[in-house]
């Protein structure tokens, strides 16, 4: 399979705010400003952007860990309660893969105890055995039994992540959200990570949220891409639509940087600003290379571009830009109206 | 005569298990203002050798060979020579500016302090020159009163270029300088170090595991595994049509974004790079290779002419006619 069929998403955004109390009086952060975001049975989304965009934060209040300030979290249609039972329920079905596997693993614990734990926790208690190691071969550990009884410092970083992945799968859950899952592991390692994500995807129908910078990885295995910038969505659809004709001059910097892209590089100066202090207008245009060369002003959008804001994109497979350039382009009629 | 010329160059690390082999018999050059990318993954010996390269090594580690950098040995010259040698000859930009930083100190006194070492400079011209270095890497010279913490992982690695800079070297060692950084800021910072090291005729060493970043920055390429260099040449060659399967294969794990041939075909090696206290015998990539011969895993292949542009390469068959005919003399 390698297109997914559509249906009901399984896990849901629902114009998500999530805001933190800055140190040192700095005001409130708008981490998430303000997302709509669906993940579809057996469809891996890939969430890119900057450190500081919010997209791990995010993830988090995907996976429960944080509670929308504002908005609302799916599963399967229905909005999550905040109760330790309700969540308990809910993380058998949606669980996490942490980057860094040296970091998330015990050094004291077995792989046995690692993959095992979270059975025990739901008190699946019966053939704990059969079902660990059934884990470890599906994250490609095999023989399984040959590595019940390691330590994390006995395993390479790959097989650390396997693990980790293993921990992930033991509940049978239908969506892990991974957290840049190859971002610690070596080029060559990479690989068979990313290939083991797809064949779970494959064999399992597992639906996956994938956060990272790497714009690669989405290539290699993403179905849907989502950009995020200072705390939106700014650019959303297809993998082979966004990664290859993107509209959202973010977007099309993002791209130009990598080192074989094709034309010259469009090097953004300066650093994300701070989501304590989101520009008005689009959140973009202090750095848009577009409204600086001068192109929104011929298309009659630079006054939107500073004060205008785009609004909150839905969720949904369709692709969607928020800015007031690129519509205008594609939609002259729509830009022109008051 | 080259500006750097490494020569059969092995470092080895004492440690209560045994001797560990970091770097097994090495040698390439550097011309003045050329650009060299030596691409790798961990525990290919890759930081070893630019540790090595300014005798910066641990006691724990005993090395041979020979390091020129213009013509003196750096592993036997005397201790003031060597001062004299880093920061004015050559500098290193380390990975992780974090870590590279003294915390507690002001960053204009870090870059301040190799200019006081190795020149007579009166107090108001270092500052001056502090000044002048971090304009240079595109921060404000104010910025010299702050603090590390108080810089984003950017503009430390800004300071870290501009402390490598603040004696005029001619050779830059770049050990990973955009790791852990943002697509944008390594945009940022890789163009900073090619402008640089382009106005001012500086050779440049770059260390880093992303073949497609040293690909796009260097003139030449040098891949390392386990301890050697598997394969070496142009840029472009290198990253473009890898004569090395080890070469191909770190190549392909970087995916052309647009190219049919990736999408939702990640590229990975089955296994795990080798543990250098353990390399197994033969060519130390055969368990990982997908083409390996019969002899593979007892004839250990050295670096031989693979094409135009001074190209090497170790694998037993690189141009048509040799190869085979040399692994059975070999063997033999």
């Amino acid at each position: 399979m390698s297109e997914p069929t559509r249906s009901a998403p399984i896990l849901a955004a629902e114009d998500v705010h999530v805001e933190f109390e800055a140190r040192r009086g700095g005001g409130r952060a708008r981490a998430v400003d303000g997302v709509n975001l669906d993940i579809a049975p057996g469809e891996i989304v890939a969430l890119v952007g900057e450190s500081g965009c919010g997209k791990t934060t995010l993830a988090r209040t995907l996976l429960g860990l944080e509670k929308p300030t504002s908005g609302r979290v799916l599963h399967r249609g229905t909005p999550l309660a905040y109760t330790s039972k309700a969540l308990k329920a809910f993380r058998r079905d949606v669980q996490l893969v942490l980057q860094d596997p040296s970091g998330s693993l015990n050094p004291r614990h077995t792989v046995y105890d690692a993959v095992a734990e979270g059975l025990r926790i739901h008190g699946d208690v019966p053939n704990e055995r059969e079902r660990v190691a059934d884990a470890l071969s599906r994250a490609g550990l095999r023989p399984p039994e040959r590595f019940f009884l390691r330590f994390p410092h006995e395993l390479s970083g790959g097989q650390r992540q396997r693990v980790v992945i293993a921990g992930a799968l033991v509940l049978d859950p239908n969506v892990i959200v991974a957290d840049e899952p190859v971002a610690s592991l070596d080029a060559s390692v990479r690989g068979e990570i990313l290939a083991l994500m797809l064949r779970l995807r494959d064999e399992l129908g597992l639906a996956a949220l994938v956060v990272t910078h790497d714009l690669g990885l989405a290539w290699n295995i993403a179905d849907r891409v989502a950009v995020m910038y200072l705390g939106r969505i700014v650019e959303t659809g297809p993998v082979e639509k966004i990664l290859t004709a993107p509209e959202h001059p973010y977007t099309q910097a993002l791209l130009s940087v990598l080192p074989d892209a094709p034309g010259s590089p469009v090097v953004l100066q300066g650093e994300p600003p701070d989501p304590t202090r989101i520009p008005s207008g689009c959140r973009f245009h202090l750095r848009c290379p577009v409204l600086a060369s001068g192109a929104a002003a011929a298309a009659g959008v630079d006054g939107a571009c500073r004060g205008a804001d785009l609004g909150v994109l839905a969720g949904g497979t369709a692709t969607q830009v928020a800015c007031h350039y690129a519509l205008a382009v594609t939609d002259p009629a729509a830009a022109a109206r008051p | 005569m080259a500006l750097l010329e490494v020569e059969d160059l092995t470092v080895t690390y004492r440690t209560a298990g045994g001797d560990v082999p970091a770097v097994r018999g090495v040698s390439f050059a550097l011309e003045a203002s050329q650009k060299l990318g030596l691409a790798g993954e961990s525990g290919c010996g890759k930081s070893t050798m630019a540790l090595a390269l300014l005798r910066l090594l641990p006691g724990t580690a005993r090395f041979t060979g020979e390091i020129r950098f213009n013509g003196e040995d750096i592993l036997t010259m005397p201790w003031g020579r060597l001062r004299a040698v880093r920061w004015a000859g050559a500098s290193i930009v380390f990975q992780g500016a974090m870590h590279s930083l003294n915390a507690v100190q002001r960053i204009g006194a870090q870059i301040a302090e190799p200019i006081r070492l190795h020149s007579k400079a009166t107090d108001a011209e270092v500052r001056r020159k502090t000044g002048e270095l971090l304009e240079q890497v595109g921060l404000p010279a104010r910025r010299a009163d702050a603090y590390p913490h108080e810089l984003s992982g950017g503009q430390r690695q800004r300071v870290m270029i501009a402390m490598a800079l603040a004696c005029d070297p001619q050779l830059i060692v770049a050990d990973e300088p955009t790791t852990a950084l943002d697509v944008m800021i390594q945009a940022q910072i890789l163009t900073l170090i090619e402008s640089l090291v382009a106005e001012q005729g500086i050779s440049l060493l770059m260390i880093s595991h992303d073949l497609s970043v040293l690909a796009d920055t260097c003139d030449r390429l040098a891949v390392m595994y386990a301890g050697r260099i598997v394969e070496e040449g142009p840029a472009a060659a290198v990253f473009g049509a890898a004569r090395h399967p080890y070469g191909e294969a770190l190549a392909a794990a970087f995916p052309r974004i647009g190219d049919p041939a990736s999408r939702r075909r990640p590229q990975g090696l089955a296994g795990d790079p080798p543990d250098p206290a353990d390399l197994p015998s033969g060519c130390a990539f055969h368990p990982r290779c997908a083409v390996r011969l019969e002899h593979c895993d007892a004839v250990d292949p050295s670096l031989w002419p693979a094409g135009a542009g001074e190209r090497r390469g170790a694998r037993v068959r690189v141009l048509p006619d040799e190869g085979l005919s040399l692994v059975a003399k070999e063997s033999a």
